[in-house]
């Protein structure tokens, strides 16, 4: 799914980092990326320097199945930041993947107020630029 | 595995808290500091000599490096501590915890404890400044979080889904709160009841939160002075002192906090619990952070007032109000008597010592002898819990 190109994107964008840009550059390619640790072989989102339970550098990528459920969610129906302001209201929510891991995004394709708690979601790669690509849910 | 025990080792000399604005009228964080500060001081009947210690909190919108010492230099202080905390609204509590250990650790004997915030809660939401590049943010701002607010949204959700709590039962804090308000002149909404009517009629911001469930952000300041109770005795004030004190934090972002419903306040709480050597029924005035109506449900859950996932059931049960069988945030809270910034967190602390002292007026709760205080900041994320009671 692409978002329509016609006006500039406005609304906050990634700034990937010397750790998170392998994340970005996976939703890039439609493939959703999760730290997993070598040694210990816990997963951890969101990325960072070392295994915050071993203490390992042994990270390394792998590729989550793109789905899970939604654990908790709300309708923003006012825009704190105005480039926000056409969007409302939509849905903000935390996502708890099949994996284990929670993630922030948001859930499309279904009316707001038809969103529920423990609903089985799908990873939306949204191509809104054509260097990011952020990641987004929709009921599966 | 309490490390030092503070209990009956630290004691608030002075208050000092400005009535909350909905506008900044020209002042700066400065001046509002010094105003609070010389409330406090003349109140603890101390001059700016008899301070040897500061902590300060920045205001929301940041503190520049050496906040602290600039605003010692301003109010003519030269103390042998200062320091900037900084645990968002939990920050006042974190305060009074740290001037305590500071204290009886020598470094000092007097701390003036000081928050303050100028804020125009017109632009409040829409000022902007995405801070990317912070651990995590990239992952979330992307998406249009509205700062707390869709923080607390999501965690009444997953309680409503998990205990069945009412948007009735949340309202009823907004109600019993704005009660209390009614009771004091000092609230931002003073004269201006509602019902539970209101708050459900009131505009959905955030699902399932309500206009009238979110707090309001404003100006104003609060400053206390906490010292060695013999010290304090020289105030001439009924003494008020520290019997428990517990902190803990969990998490910054919601998003990972597994599981969401349940908060810091837990360990914080028991902390305070255990070092005072009382438990919640030994409470009289509850008076806890309450950004958030959902804020309030989980405080008094996680404190150990009720059993957890029932804090609804609880709060519709029980009568809030001053005049009730659980009196909580009798000056209004945060959500009626208004949010000047880390401030809105001091202003539990100074109802609290205004009850023990007796001097709550209209409002004040009938032997009024222990008080259990919570700071909160974040999303649920750092919690600073105190008991304090009025020395026998």
């Amino acid at each position: 799914m692409t978002s329509q190109q016609t006006r500039e994107y406005k609304k906050p964008l990634p700034r990937p980092t010397l750790i998170s840009k392998p994340f970005w550059d996976g939703l890039r390619e439609e493939r959703l990326l999760i730290q997993r640790c070598r040694a210990c072989g816990g997963l951890q989102h969101y990325p960072r320097p070392h295994c915050i339970r071993c203490l390992s550098l042994e990270l390394e990528w792998v590729q989550a199945s793109g789905r899970g459920t939604v654990y908790s969610y709300t309708i923003v129906r006012r825009a704190a930041n105005p480039a926000f302001a056409e969007d409302v209201p939509y849905v903000l929510a935390v996502i708890e993947l099949e994996e284990g891991p929670h993630l922030s995004g948001n859930v499309v394709g279904i009316a707001p107020e038809e969103v529920r708690i423990g609903m089985p979601v799908e990873a939306v790669f949204d191509h809104v630029t054509p260097e990011a690509t952020l990641l987004k849910w929709r009921p599966r | 595995m309490t490390l030092v025990d503070l209990r009956g080792r630290a004691a608030v000399a002075g208050i000092g808290e400005l009535k909350p604005t909905r506008y900044a009228n020209g002042k700066t964080v400065p001046h509002l500091i010094l105003e609070v500060a010389r409330e406090a001081m003349l109140d603890a009947k101390m001059r700016p000599a008899d301070i040897d210690g500061l902590l300060v909190a920045p205001p929301l919108l940041g503190a520049p490096v050496t906040f602290a010492s600039m605003m010692a230099e301003y109010l003519g202080l030269q103390p042998h501590y200062l320091d900037i905390v900084d645990p968002g609204g939990a920050s006042a509590a974190s305060q009074f915890i740290r001037a305590a250990a500071a204290i009886n650790a020598g470094i000092c004997s007097a701390v003036l404890c000081v928050t303050a915030d100028a804020i125009d809660p017109d632009s409040f939401y829409t000022r902007g400044a995405v801070v990317m590049g912070l651990p995590g943010a990239e992952f979330e701002r992307p998406y249009g979080p509205m700062g707390a607010n869709s923080g607390y949204a999501l965690v009444a959700q997953r309680h409503m889904y998990e205990f069945g709590t009412t948007s009735e039962q949340l309202a009823k804090v907004a109600v019993d709160q704005r009660t209390n308000a009614c009771a004091n002149p000092m609230a931002i909404f003073h004269g201006k009841p509602i019902s539970i009517e209101d708050v459900l009629n009131s505009p959905l911001v955030v699902d399932p939160l309500h206009l009238l469930e979110i707090v309001m952000p404003c100006t104003g300041a609060a400053a206390f002075i906490v010292t060695t109770p013999e010290r304090a005795r020289e105030s001439g004030h009924p003494n008020v002192l520290l019997f428990g004190a517990g902190e803990s934090c969990t998490h910054a972002s919601i998003t990972y906090r597994v599981p969401m419903t349940t908060s810091p306040i837990k360990e914080s709480a028991a902390r305070a619990f255990e070092m005072a050597r009382v438990s919640p029924r030994d409470i009289d005035l509850v008076s806890v952070y309450d950004c958030y109506t959902i804020t309030v449900v989980i405080t008094l859950e996680d404190a150990g007032f009720c059993e957890k996932g029932k804090g609804g059931p609880f709060v519709w049960e029980h009568d809030l109000t001053y005049r009730g069988d659980l009196p909580v945030n009798t000056h209004g809270g945060q959500l009626s008597f208004g949010q000047p910034g880390l401030a809105g967190g001091a202003s539990h602390i100074i109802e609290a010592v205004r009850q023990l002292r007796g001097e709550a007026g209209e409002r004040q709760v009938a032997n009024c002898e222990l008080a259990f205080v919570n700071g909160n900041g974040g999303i649920l994320s750092e919690q600073a819990s105190l008991v304090l009671g009025r020395e026998a």
